[in-house]
């Protein structure tokens, strides 16, 4: 197993799962989030404790692992796990049109919701507002939480182009559509047709008339009706979106950063380390994904390329030469990858942190997961050579 | 179809590096005009998050303005990743040149924020610029791009439309860029993104957003826009690949070359690979070799290496497999290797003769 780098605090994986009640991975995509989540959540399970994961975008294979093979938006157990510890799993995918039509229904009659559920507006919000998939998650989240069924829920957040953009979504939604711009839009639907010039101001005439040439006549109507559904089903959606913010912030809540040993990934994971510091919000640790090392580091990049090209100007041992290539390969990939870590330790030194080396296949069944949670768990393996 | 152009290949120890698979047909041979190479005026790049979109895009941009072009690279993501590629400050809602290319070229570029485009398009069409800041005192900016997304998209992707079509009579093309890169949404996104006239068509039966998307729609001809997709060779950007091209093709929108990015050189041949697999290197002819050199062949060293060489040799067939499905779209396949020490401003360019030697470009 490779070393933990000196003088960095070791992420405690196992104390994090024995003792919190939800747990967030967050992180920007492609870095392996969707997979340590559920590899947190298995191991967990198989600590003892009763695990919900909620997964947003699962690769294939992995979801069928899960028993995930249908998007029904409801927990189903995953068959297979060790319980002699007296733990369960069930595992969701999230299916953010269906949660959104959910609240919905359960708001409104029947003919309101069916207006609402109907009208392009919501349909386009609730299917792409670059925000709804994080507040939907949440709300499911808080959903999961409420009915107390669980006491460990796992969080893997949506692919999002920014890590931040999950913290700030939320607000976003809830501010739109509790904010002024619905208020100056709904005064058509109240007011009905040509009464509406006479309500408006006249500077609000000229900003309707200016939304009218942008984007039609139909176009406005069609939103003015969205919002006064809207607005007559749920006035406090902003105090919702806080409600569930304030979960993440509560004790037995815990952020799991996670990045890939590239640049961008850990310039995302810096500044989100940063701001869950300055929103208070409890970070456990950062989980470093894909890291490469080798157990031969003292022979360098330069002194194993020499000896593969003396090697093969002599025309002798090729297979020699060759594995002293692939060796200088991947101390260069090591040592760049330190580098970066480096980077971000020094500026967040009192960060825990814990690499998971990279794994030649991908996970797509239990095995796999278990062996990315001894992994995190920094445990030792039998089968496992290095 | 099935053409597969050139697979990345060899290091700079093996000559015929990047040049195409031999007894492959070649554009002008078979006639088919959708294989590439791309002389489009439109490339849209798109991948899966941290496939390494835009060095491509990058690359690609660079490979276009050889030989004395002017190309521009946009970005719409307000993430300003071209700037960091190309290490400049970041890019403000205005062209600059950010790159020179061999032969004379010359890449501009441009970040488009909608926010910006919006009030432009606002003083273009109704000379409205100074109501537009009004309305974003009141959110109403806020709302239309950011809220309704199709409206967004129509902005971003008619602000693109618009640097593709400019005149510029100076110029012995009669226009300002001989071709435009976009570094679009990711592929999860992109068909939504790009299929604006059905996502308006919803929201705006009619009206000038309306016109706007039509005449986008136009752009994204065949003749005159290809999309291309980066890919790594691992499941879930393969998958995504594979769906995107789907997606894509159901869209009606036209599909350019997919770019393996990252690739690994193989550097075992077969039957070693099989061997290193199993951990079954021999070992006693790997000491002797090192030995040679005069490093000491410790058992602890022999052991790392073979270990080394079998996680080498897994990796390779993962990728193996993976390049097979890659291969199964029918489409043509470029590929740039893996950079162990990282991407940087040298990449763009090494990259850029790459998709050149593979004649993803003329």
């Amino acid at each position: 197993m490779r070393p933990h780098p000196v003088g960095v605090p070791l992420f405690d994986v196992d104390e994090m799962l024995d003792t919190e009640r939800i747990i967030v991975c967050c992180g920007s995509g492609g870095v392996g989030k969707t997979t340590t989540a559920a590899a947190l959540a298995l191991r967990a399970a198989e600590r003892g404790r009763i695990v919900v994961v909620l997964t947003i975008d699962p690769a294939r294979r992995l979801a069928q692992s899960l028993g995930l093979t249908a998007l029904d938006n409801t927990p189903c157990e995953v068959a297979g796990i060790d319980d002699s510890a007296g733990g369960s799993l069930d595992a969701m995918m999230l299916d953010m049109k269906r949660t959104f039509d959910e609240i919905v229904l359960a708001h409104s009659s029947p003919e309101r919701a069916r207006a609402l559920l109907d009208n392009p507006f919501y349909q386009s919000l609730s299917s792409s507002f670059s925000g709804t998939q994080e507040y939907m998650a949440m709300e499911k989240l808080g959903q999961l939480d409420a009915t107390g069924e669980w006491d460990l829920i796992v969080v893997d957040t949506p692919p999002t182009r920014s890590a931040l953009d999950f913290l700030d979504a939320p607000t976003r939604l809830g501010t739109f559509l509790d904010g002024r711009l619905l208020r100056v839009l709904l005064v058509p639907a109240k007011a009905g047709g040509r009464a509406y010039a006479k309500i408006v101001g006249a500077g609000l005439g000229m900003f309707t008339k200016v939304l009218t040439k942008v984007l039609g006549a139909q176009l406005l109507t069609d939103l003015s009706q969205f919002v006064a559904a809207l607005e007559t089903m749920f006035g406090g959606f902003r105090a919702r979106a806080e409600q569930t913010y304030r979960l993440l912030g509560e004790q037995g809540t815990s952020f799991v950063v996670v990045a890939a040993p590239e640049a961008a990934a850990l310039r995302e994971a810096s500044y989100f380390v940063d701001r869950l510091d300055a929103d208070g919000m409890p970070l456990a640790g950062l989980v470093v994904n894909r890291t490469h090392h080798s157990n031969a580091s003292t022979l360098t990049v330069e002194r194993s390329l020499a000896a593969a090209e003396n090697l093969d100007e002599h025309r002798e041992h090729p297979l020699a030469a060759a594995v002293l290539r692939i060796h200088a390969e991947r101390v260069r990939l090591a040592s760049r990858e330190a580098r970066l870590r480096e980077r971000f330790t020094s500026a967040h030194p009192d960060t825990p942190l814990v690499e998971v080396e990279a794994l030649a296949e991908d996970v797509h069944d239990l095995e796999g997961l278990r062996e990315i949670g001894d992994a995190l768990a920094r445990v030792e393996r039998l089968d496992q050579a290095g | 179809m099935g053409v597969t152009r050139a697979r990345w290949r060899g290091s700079a120890r093996r000559p015929g590096y990047g040049r195409p698979v031999s007894g492959e047909r070649s554009a002008a041979e078979d006639g088919d005009d959708a294989d590439g190479p791309w002389e489009r005026r439109l490339h849209i790049v798109t991948g899966k998050g941290g496939t390494g979109k835009t060095t491509v895009a990058g690359a690609l941009a660079v490979a276009l303005a050889t030989g004395g072009r002017r190309v521009l690279l946009t970005e719409v993501e307000g993430r300003q990743q071209i700037a960091q590629l190309f290490d400049t400050p970041p890019l403000p809602y205005q062209e600059r040149k950010v790159a020179s290319a061999p032969g004379g070229g010359e890449v501009f570029a441009l970040a488009i924020d909608a926010d910006e485009a919006l009030l432009e398009y606002l003083e273009m069409f109704y000379n409205l610029r100074r109501a537009g800041r009004a309305l974003g005192r009141i959110g109403a900016v806020d709302f239309a791009t950011t809220v309704a997304p199709g409206v967004r998209d129509v902005l971003l992707t008619g602000k693109v439309k618009e640097a593709v079509n400019r005149p510029d009579g100076t110029r012995p093309s009669g226009m300002a860029y001989d071709a435009v890169v976009l570094d679009a949404p990711p592929t999860g996104r992109i068909a939504r993104f790009l299929g604006v006239t059905a996502e308006v068509a919803g929201l705006a039966r009619m009206g000038p957003i309306r016109a706007q998307a039509d005449s986008v729609m136009a752009v994204l001809r065949p003749e005159r826009a290809a999309v291309h997709l980066v890919t790594l060779l691992e499941e879930m950007p393969v998958q995504e690949t594979v769906d995107g091209v789907a997606e894509l093709s159901a869209a009606g929108l036209p599909l350019g070359g997919v770019i393996v990015n990252m690739a690994r050189l193989p550097m075992l041949r077969a039957k070693e690979s099989r061997l290193a697999r199993r951990g079954e290197l021999d070992r006693e002819e790997i000491a002797a070799g090192i030995k040679e050199t005069g490093v000491e062949p410790t058992s602890e060293l022999v052991e790392a290496l073979v270990w080394e060489a079998a996680q080498h040799a897994d990796r390779v067939a993962l990728e193996a497999g993976q390049r097979a499905e890659i291969m199964a779209l029918g489409r043509p396949v470029y590929e740039v290797p893996l950079m162990a020490d990282g991407v940087d401003l040298g990449t763009v360019y090494r990259f850029a003769e790459l998709l050149r030697a593979q004649q993803m470009v003329g």
